[in-house]
């Protein structure tokens, strides 16, 4: 049994690194179009951030806002709703987070702190919530009102810091860059590594992931979560109500996103600014897709896509190849993996498989 | 009330941009293939189209370039869905990942580029002189009136021809069809690549023919929107028209609000797109089911399972 289940992660890690690989080379082929030395790039970017103190804290810095995105997609995803909306969610939460940072400067950290993070979650709650309820109640695929709740929120957020909210010293300079005033120290995450941007979001992020896990898989409610997203027809069989689950769902995913706005906010800017989203809200789909929809599984997953976001603004600046392909290479990491879904579906492919490498495994005995 | 006569031309011209796209993609759905990818085709139709109007300077080959691109994505994603049997929805999120990022990482050269040619309009003799109509209607570039006759065609493709019989019987009942002689994989490939190839000429028309200049992720939504359309236009090419244009009155009125002396905050204006995609499938879903919804969309059709 044990040696079964053995082969069976086997199986799933090769096919990942598979899937991976060939995304990097398709990627490869579009830097060659490009007129760019693929073997340069990769290697630029997957050293470079690896090979020192910077790099090293870097990838931390975006693995936090990943993992929280990451698991606000896998919660919507297991309840059998697509959220793409992280993106929308995380500026309803930056902005919610920074208006109370910026009303109440003088709480002590112990306080604002968690009330910022509050006013996050119920920000970006909100604004999942609002997709949520319109596909429970109304129907209303949730892909699209998510994706239009993207861009409203980008035109809110960008009214609101560049009027309402904006910085006092941008109007008096006349400079007028977007962006609000400098929070207080009181509402700054503490940097866990000196003279780095690493900051104390990373351990929240972990343990919220364990949190979740706990959530979903060893209480009543994140039972039936799941089991709405896996079996709406059984679960209301069995008293489950569908749609109050999938109103939850999206609350939470909305509200996780929300939190990483906090995060982005409290831990690296101390403000809220024009890029605060940074395409985390689309990376976390990837993230939570990469890492199995599972919070233990998202964990290293937002490290890797963390590593990758930083490695292309490596590359950006030392090879001067655009950071935009990372983008492109995500489309195809997930193309692939979606792709390679045929491998655990189709049991006689993957017998085939599974009798090549255990051949190649013999081979590798007879030979020592 | 001049006013009038420039909004309903620029909703006509702005429409145009969706009215592709909403054909192209109620083709490919028709057969029972979800292609959530068209933000991404139509960002590389409009890279490619503008890039290829850029160094060729034949707008022509511009078009003919985004239908490629177009088609080729369409191609990725039916071999993907169809012969992988992948998850059509993710697949689709990839593709518009993909498309923004390649679009993204080639243009960075085309960013703040002009084009030495371009769609002129051309007055149709005689009708263009017919008041506030000729003026709205007939007094438009050749992608415009394209779009015109372009859902008349594949309203009669879908309902007066075999091949159309084909291509819906393929998305509503595949193994039915298979048995009844279909070839339905054929017929899904076929149409998620000419869905594909629309997607890409709406992006070089908004590129080449609209806007004139290359941005990174210039559809601001607009393959989103287009998605939302079909629903609405019910998956009837004829009704698409309706959608589409009236998309674009309503996004070029909201835009004009200025004009009409109504205190609202500038940047808010822009989210008007967003909020009426959002009523338009509110009220789709008040109005109730939709009738011409293939039964087969979005669920991979296995040929060997049958065995």
């Amino acid at each position: 049994m044990k040696k079964k289940l053995y082969n069976e992660t086997i199986y799933r890690l090769l096919i990942i690194v598979v899937a991976v690989l060939s995304a990097l080379i398709v990627g490869a082929i579009l830097l060659l179009i490009a007129k760019a030395n693929p073997l340069k790039a990769y290697y630029v970017m997957f050293t470079e951030p690896l090979s020192g103190k910077f790099g090293l804290t870097e990838i931390l810095v975006r693995a936090a806002p990943l993992m929280l995105v990451g698991l606000g997609i896998a919660i919507a995803f297991r309840s059998g709703i697509i959220n793409i909306g992280g993106e929308g969610q995380i500026m309803i939460g930056a902005i919610f987070g920074t208006f109370i940072a910026l009303t109440f400067p003088n709480l002590p950290t112990y306080i604002l702190l968690p009330f910022v993070f509050i006013a996050s979650f119920i920000g970006g709650a909100i604004w999942g919530g609002i997709a949520g309820w319109m596909k429970a109640y109304l129907s209303v695929n949730e892909i699209l009102s998510t994706i239009m709740l993207n861009y409203i929120a980008f035109q809110v957020y960008m009214f609101l810091i560049r009027g309402p909210l904006i910085d006092p010293q941008e109007v008096s300079y006349g400079t007028g860059v977007p962006q609000t005033a400098l929070l207080s120290k009181n509402a700054w995450l503490v940097r866990i590594i000196p003279a780095s941007r690493l900051h104390a979001g990373i351990i929240v992020a972990v343990i919220l992931a364990i949190l979740v896990y706990i959530f979903l898989w060893k209480t009543t409610i994140g039972y039936r979560l799941r089991a709405a997203g896996a079996e709406a027809k059984a679960a209301k069989y069995i008293g489950v109500n569908v749609k109050n689950y999938l109103v939850l769902a999206m609350l939470l995913s909305g509200g996780f996103a929300g939190m990483a706005g906090a995060i982005e906010v409290c831990g690296v800017h101390h403000r809220a600014l024009e890029s605060i989203s940074a395409g985390y809200g689309f990376s976390g789909i990837v993230v939570a897709l990469f890492g199995g929809l599972h919070p233990l599984g998202i964990i290293p997953a937002s490290a890797v896509f963390g590593l990758l976001i930083v490695g292309a603004d490596m590359m950006q600046r030392s090879v001067t190849v655009p950071a935009s392909i990372i983008l492109a290479i995500q489309g195809l990491i997930i193309l692939a993996i979606v792709s390679s879904q045929i491998f655990f579906s189709n049991i006689a492919l993957k017998e085939k498989i599974m009798i090549k490498l255990k051949l190649m495994k013999s081979g590798d005995k007879d030979g020592s | 009330m001049i006013d009038l006569i420039t909004i309903l031309y620029a909703a006509i011209a702005s429409g145009t941009i969706i009215l592709y796209a909403t054909i192209g993609e109620i083709i490919t759905e028709r057969s029972g293939i979800l292609n959530l990818g068209v933000e991404g085709i139509m960002l590389m139709g409009a890279f490619f189209g503008f890039y290829v109007a850029y160094t060729t300077e034949s707008l022509l080959l511009a078009i003919i370039g985004a239908a490629i691109i177009g088609g080729l994505m369409g191609l990725i994603h039916a071999f993907m869905t169809i012969t992988l049997q992948a998850n059509q929805v993710v697949s689709g999120l990839a593709l518009t990942m993909f498309g923004s990022g390649a679009s993204a990482f080639f243009g960075i050269n085309m960013v703040g580029k002009t084009l030495k040619v371009s769609f002129e309009a051309i007055p149709i003799p005689f009708f263009s002189k017919i008041p506030v109509l000729g003026e709205v209607i007939f007094n438009h570039n050749i992608l415009v009136y394209c779009a015109f006759i372009l859902p008349l065609i594949v309203w009669f493709i879908f309902n007066r021809t075999k091949w159309g019989l084909a291509l819906r019987s393929s998305g509503e009942e595949p193994l039915s069809s298979e048995i009844m002689g279909i070839k339905v994989i054929k017929v899904r490939y076929i149409a998620t690549i000419v869905g594909g190839i629309f997607i890409g000429i709406s992006g070089a028309y908004l590129s080449v023919g609209y806007s004139k200049l290359w941005v990174e992720g210039m559809t601001a939504g607009r393959g989103w929107i287009t998605i939302a359309l079909v629903i609405f236009a019910n998956w009837n090419p004829l009704i698409a028209y309706g959608g589409a244009y009236l998309f674009g009155g309503l996004t070029q009125l909201g835009l004009n609000l200025q004009k009409f002396n109504i205190a609202f905050p500038i940047v808010l204006l822009k989210s008007i797109p967003y909020v009426f995609t959002i009523l338009f499938l509110l009220f789709i879903s008040l109005k109730g089911k939709r009738s011409n919804l293939p039964k087969a969309l979005g669920e991979s059709y296995f040929r060997e399972s049958r065995g």
